[in-house]
C-alpha cells in the first residue's frame, strides 16, 4: 500500500461519520501498521460479534485513491517551508488540494467539501465573525479533527512542531494572513446551569428563531433547512443539535457558546455577538441558549453495542408512539454511506437508528427511529434534491431528478448457522441470503423477501409482520411485529429466545437524493431475545413460603400445646 | 416607494463621496440607463411561511423598469483613472434595510472604508451573509426589529454577493469601490460620477442579472460628459 492510500484510508475511515467506534479506529491502526486482525487478512466475513465497517472503507478509498498513486507535481514553495509543504502534499493535499483550494482528488466524495484555504475563511474559530482563525484555533482543528466530516484528528501522527509547520504552509495560501494577527473574542464565563436556566434557554432559542433552520426539536429539518447552502454553492444540512457528537466545533456547552458567539463562517450559521452590543439578547441568555442546545443529546456520546436486547414483556406495545416503549432503552446503529456497490453514496443524510426491541414469547416487536429531515417525497426538498444532484453525481451514476420515499430496510440471514460466518452485511450473497425486510414511506408499505446481494431482491409470496409508522418533526418511528416462528420457516428465520439473532439496517431520505441502492447502512449488530422464565420460577417460591409458613405454625401451636400441658400439671 | 427613496440615498452618497474628494471641482460624467423592449417577469416569490413579511412582495424585483429606466444598475468608472492622492472615504453610511424580507436596496455600493450600515425593519430573524473574495465577508444575525449594524470593507471589489439564509430568496450585491466615481441608479435610471479629472475614461454600467456594458466617455476639465447606457432583455 503507497502512503498516499494510506492517508486516504487514514482520513477517511476516523472520521466519526463512518467508523462508529474508536476500537475500529484502533484497529484500523493494526492494520495501517501491517499488523492486520487474522480475519481481516484471511478474506472472510467478520467474525460474529464486532460492527465491521472496514471491508466498505477500504475497497471505496481503494477505488477512490488507487488511481492517484501518482507523484504531485512540485508547487510552488511557501516561504523556507520546506517540511510544511512536505506534509501538506503527503497528508492534506488529497481533499484539500495541492493549491489549498478544496479541490483535491477526493474532495467530489466528501459533502461538506474540504475546506478551500485560498478564502482563508474558518467555520471553527475563537475570533469574529469574517476574521481570520487564530494559530491555535487551526491547531485545535488539526490535533483533534472536525466530528462530523471526513476532516480526522491528527494527534498522535503529527507531532507539534510538523503540525505547526503545516499551519504556517497553509497560511500561504491566503494573501490574508499576510502580516496578520487574529485575535480571539473575549468570552465571559458560562452561569451557573438550572433546570429553570435550560427553560430560559428554550425561550431565547425560540426568540432567536433557532428553528427556522434548526426545526423545532433542533433535529435539522427547519423551514428554511432545504435552502441552505455554503459559501461555495454546495448544500449543507443545518446542524441536527440532538446529536451533539457530530457538532463540528465539539460538544461542550463552552463550544457551543464559542459557536453561537463567533458564528460558524463558510456556513449559513451567523454569530450573535452584534445581537448581544444591539442590546437585544444578554450575554448570559446566549450562555443558556448553548446550556438548552447541549441538553438536547444525551450527556454522553452514544455507543453502539453489539448486542441488541429483546426484554420479555407480558403485553407487546400496541405502535411506536405506546408509552410502553418509554421502558426500553435505544440502541445506537450508526450508519455510514454505501459505498460499496454502485452507485455509491457518499452523503448520506441518516445518521444512525436507534432499535427497541421486546417480545412476548410469540411475537418479537422492534421500534427503529432515526432522524430524517424530511418525510419524502416533499416539494419543500426539491431546490434540495437539484443541490444534490448537482454536488453529488460526479462518478457513478447522476442523483436522480425526482425524489424517491425514505426507507429503510431490516436483514437477518435466511437461516441460523452453526458457524460465526455470517451473509455478507450488503444485502447478502447467492450462497448466503438475507432476509429482508423493506419499509417505503411511499404508501407506507413493508415488503418482506429474500436478498442475495444490494438491490437484488425476491419477494415473499406471504408475509408475516405487521407493522405502523409516524413521522414527527424530523424523526421517523417504525414498529415491525412478527411472529416468533413464521408460516413459511423456509423463507424467514425463526427468532429463537435464548439465541443472538443477526440483524443489520439500511436506511435511505429520499428527498437527499437516495434511490437504490444509494443510502446508509449498518454492520451486523445482534438481538438477543431473553428466554421467557417458566412458570415454576413464579409457583416455587409461593409454594416454598406456605410451605414453611405453615411448618412455622406447626412447631407453634405444638409448643403452645406443651406449655398449656405443663401449666395445667404445675396448677 | 420606500426603496426608491433609499436608492436615492445611495445616488447622493455616491456624489456626496465624490464632493468631499480633492478632486471635486472636475468634470463629470451624466446619464441614463435604459432599458429597451418588454422587461421580463421578475421570479415569484413564496413568503407564505414568514407571516411577518407574506403578501407584501410577490415577486422578487431584480429587474425593475419605470418608464423605460433601469433601476439598479451601478455605473463606475472602471478605468483611465490617473494616479494620484488617494481620496478620503466618506463617513456618511450607506443604508441598507431589509423590510418586508427583501433588501432596500438590493444593489450597494460603498467606498472603501466607508461604513455600511445594515438596518432589519422586519419583526423576525435575518441574518446577513456576505461572500467576499478580496474582502473579508462575514455573517451576522439581526433577530430583532430596529436592529442596526455597522461594517466596513477594504479592498475593490465588485458583485459581493449579500445573501439571507433563513429567507433563501434574499438576495442583495454589494460593490466597494478604491475611488469615489461610481453610482447606482434610481428609479428614473439616472446617474452622475462627478468630480473627475479631465481624460478619457472606461465607463462600466453593471446589472445583477443583465450583464455588463462598458463605454469609453471623454470628460472635459469642467462641464459634463453625457452617456446613456441601453439593456435589452437577454442582453
Amino acid at each position: 500500500m503507497t502512503d498516499r492510500v494510506r492517508a486516504g484510508l487514514r482520513t477517511s475511515c476516523e472520521r466519526g461519520r463512518w467508523v462508529p467506534e474508536r476500537a475500529l479506529v484502533r484497529q484500523w491502526r493494526e492494520l495501517d501498521d501491517g499488523a492486520a486482525p487474522a480475519h481481516y487478512s484471511a478474506g472472510r466475513d467478520p467474525p460474529a460479534r464486532e460492527p465491521d465497517l472496514r471491508p466498505l472503507c477500504i475497497l471505496a478509498f481503494v477505488v477512490v485513491f488507487g488511481v492517484l498513486a501518482v507523484p504531485v507535481a512540485p508547487a510552488q514553495e511557501g516561504a523556507a517551508n520546506a517540511r510544511g509543504k512536505e506534509l501538506y502534499d503527503k497528508w492534506c493535499a488529497e481533499c484539500h488540494g495541492e493549491t489549498g483550494a478544496g479541490d483535491g482528488a477526493a474532495a467530489t466524495h466528501m459533502l461538506p467539501r474540504p475546506r478551500d484555504f485560498t478564502r482563508a475563511v474558518f467555520q471553527i474559530r475563537t475570533t469574529a465573525s469574517g476574521e481570520l482563525a487564530t494559530d491555535d484555533d487551526l491547531r485545535r482543528i488539526i490535533d483533534e479533527g472536525m466530528p462530523g466530516t471526513a476532516m480526522p484528528g491528527w494527534r498522535g501522527r503529527l507531532n507539534a512542531a510538523d503540525r505547526d509547520a503545516v499551519i504556517a504552509y497553509l497560511k500561504t495560501f491566503s494573501t490574508f494572513f499576510e502580516g496578520a494577527t487574529p485575535q480571539p473574542i473575549t468570552l465571559g464565563r458560562a452561569p451557573r446551569g438550572t433546570a429553570e436556566g435550560i427553560a430560559e434557554g428554550r425561550a431565547v432559542f425560540e426568540k432567536l428563531e433557532c428553528f427556522k433552520c434548526h426545526g423545532e426539536l433542533g433535529r435539522g429539518d427547519g423551514q428554511s433547512a432545504p435552502t441552505l447552502t455554503d459559501d461555495w454553492d454546495q448544500p449543507i444540512h443545518a446542524a441536527d443539535l440532538s446529536e451533539s457528537w457530530n457538532f463540528n466545533g465539539g460538544s461542550t456547552v463552552q463550544q457551543i457558546y464559542t459557536r453561537l458567539r463567533t458564528g460558524l463562517d463558510g456556513t449559513p450559521m451567523p454569530s450573535f455577538s452584534d445581537a448581544i452590543d444591539a442590546n437585544v439578547i444578554t450575554d448570559e441568555q446566549l450562555w443558556r441558549v448553548a446550556r438548552y442546545v447541549r441538553s438536547l443529546s444525551p450527556e454522553e456520546p452514544p455507543r453502539p453495542r453489539d448486542v441488541i436486547r429483546a426484554a420479555v414483556v407480558a403485553r407487546l406495545p400496541a405502535g411506536p408512539e405506546d408509552s410502553a416503549w418509554a421502558m426500553v432503552e435505544p440502541a445506537y446503529v450508526p450508519l455510514v454511506g454505501q459505498i460499496v456497490v454502485k452507485p455509491r453514496w457518499f452523503g448520506p443524510a441518516v445518521t444512525a437508528v436507534w432499535v427497541q426491541a421486546l417480545h412476548d414469547g410469540q411475537t418479537l416487536a422492534l421500534r427503529l427511529t432515526w432522524h430524517d429531515r424530511s418525510s419524502s417525497p416533499d416539494p419543500a426538498w426539491d431546490e434540495w434534491l437539484g443541490r444534490m444532484r448537482d454536488a453529488m453525481s460526479d462518478g457513478d451514476a447522476p442523483v436522480a431528478a425526482e425524489q424517491g420515499p425514505d426507507r429503510l430496510h431490516v436483514q437477518f440471514p435466511v437461516r441460523w448457522s452453526d458457524d460465526v460466518e455470517r451473509p455478507y452485511f450488503l444485502g447478502g450473497s447467492a450462497r448466503r441470503p438475507v432476509s429482508l425486510w423493506r419499509w417505503s414511506s411511499d404508501g407506507d408499505m413493508l415488503q418482506e423477501g429474500t436478498s442475495t446481494g444490494l438491490g437484488r431482491f425476491t419477494p415473499a409470496a406471504a408475509g408475516n409482520a405487521t407493522h405502523s409508522a409516524r413521522y414527527d418533526r424530523g424523526e421517523w418511528a417504525l414498529q415491525v411485529s412478527r411472529p416468533l416462528v413464521p408460516a413459511d420457516s423456509a423463507a424467514a428465520i425463526p427468532f429463537m429466545p435464548g439465541r443472538a439473532i443477526p440483524i443489520a439496517f439500511f436506511a435511505a431520505d429520499g428527498s437527499n437524493g437516495e434511490d437504490d441502492v444509494r443510502g446508509a447502512v449498518s454492520a451486523w449488530y445482534a438481538v438477543y431475545l431473553d428466554v421467557p422464565a417458566p412458570p415454576r420460577v413464579y409457583v416455587a417460591p409461593v409454594v416454598a413460603v406456605l410451605v414453611s409458613a405453615g411448618l412455622g405454625l406447626l412447631v407453634v401451636r405444638e409448643a403452645q400445646k406443651q406449655a398449656g400441658r405443663l401449666n395445667r400439671r404445675e396448677g | 416607494m420606500k426603496h426608491v427613496m433609499l436608492s436615492a440615498t445611495i445616488l447622493t452618497v455616491g456624489l456626496l463621496g465624490s464632493a468631499a474628494g480633492p478632486m471635486a471641482q472636475g468634470g463629470s460624467v451624466t446619464g441614463t440607463v435604459k432599458f429597451s423592449g418588454t422587461p421580463p417577469a421578475n421570479p415569484k416569490v413564496d413568503m407564505s411561511d414568514e407571516a411577518a413579511c407574506k403578501g407584501k412582495y410577490p415577486t422578487d424585483p431584480v429587474i425593475t423598469v419605470t418608464g423605460g429606466n433601469l433601476q439598479n444598475v451601478l455605473v463606475y468608472v472602471k478605468s483611465g483613472l490617473p494616479a494620484g492622492p488617494k481620496v478620503t472615504a466618506p463617513t456618511t453610511p450607506v443604508v441598507v434595510d431589509q423590510e418586508g424580507c427583501l433588501y432596500h436596496p438590493r444593489t450597494l455600493a460603498v467606498m472603501a472604508g466607508q461604513p455600511l450600515e445594515i438596518r432589519n425593519s422586519d419583526p423576525v430573524l435575518h441574518n446577513i451573509k456576505v461572500v467576499a473574495k478580496k474582502n473579508r465577508g462575514f455573517n451576522i444575525s439581526q433577530p430583532a426589529k430596529g436592529m442596526k449594524t455597522t461594517r466596513t470593507f477594504t479592498a475593490q471589489e465588485i458583485a459581493i454577493p449579500v445573501a439571507c439564509n433563513v429567507h433563501g430568496w434574499m438576495h442583495a450585491n454589494l460593490n466597494v469601490f478604491a475611488h469615489p466615481f461610481f453610482a447606482v441608479t434610481g428609479a428614473d435610471g439616472s446617474f452622475t460620477l462627478k468630480g473627475l479629472p479631465a481624460g478619457t475614461y472606461e465607463v462600466e454600467a453593471w446589472h445583477e442579472k443583465l450583464g455588463t456594458q462598458t463605454m469609453s466617455v471623454a470628460v472635459p476639465a469642467t462641464g459634463s460628459a453625457a452617456a446613456t447606457f441601453t439593456f435589452k432583455a437577454g442582453s
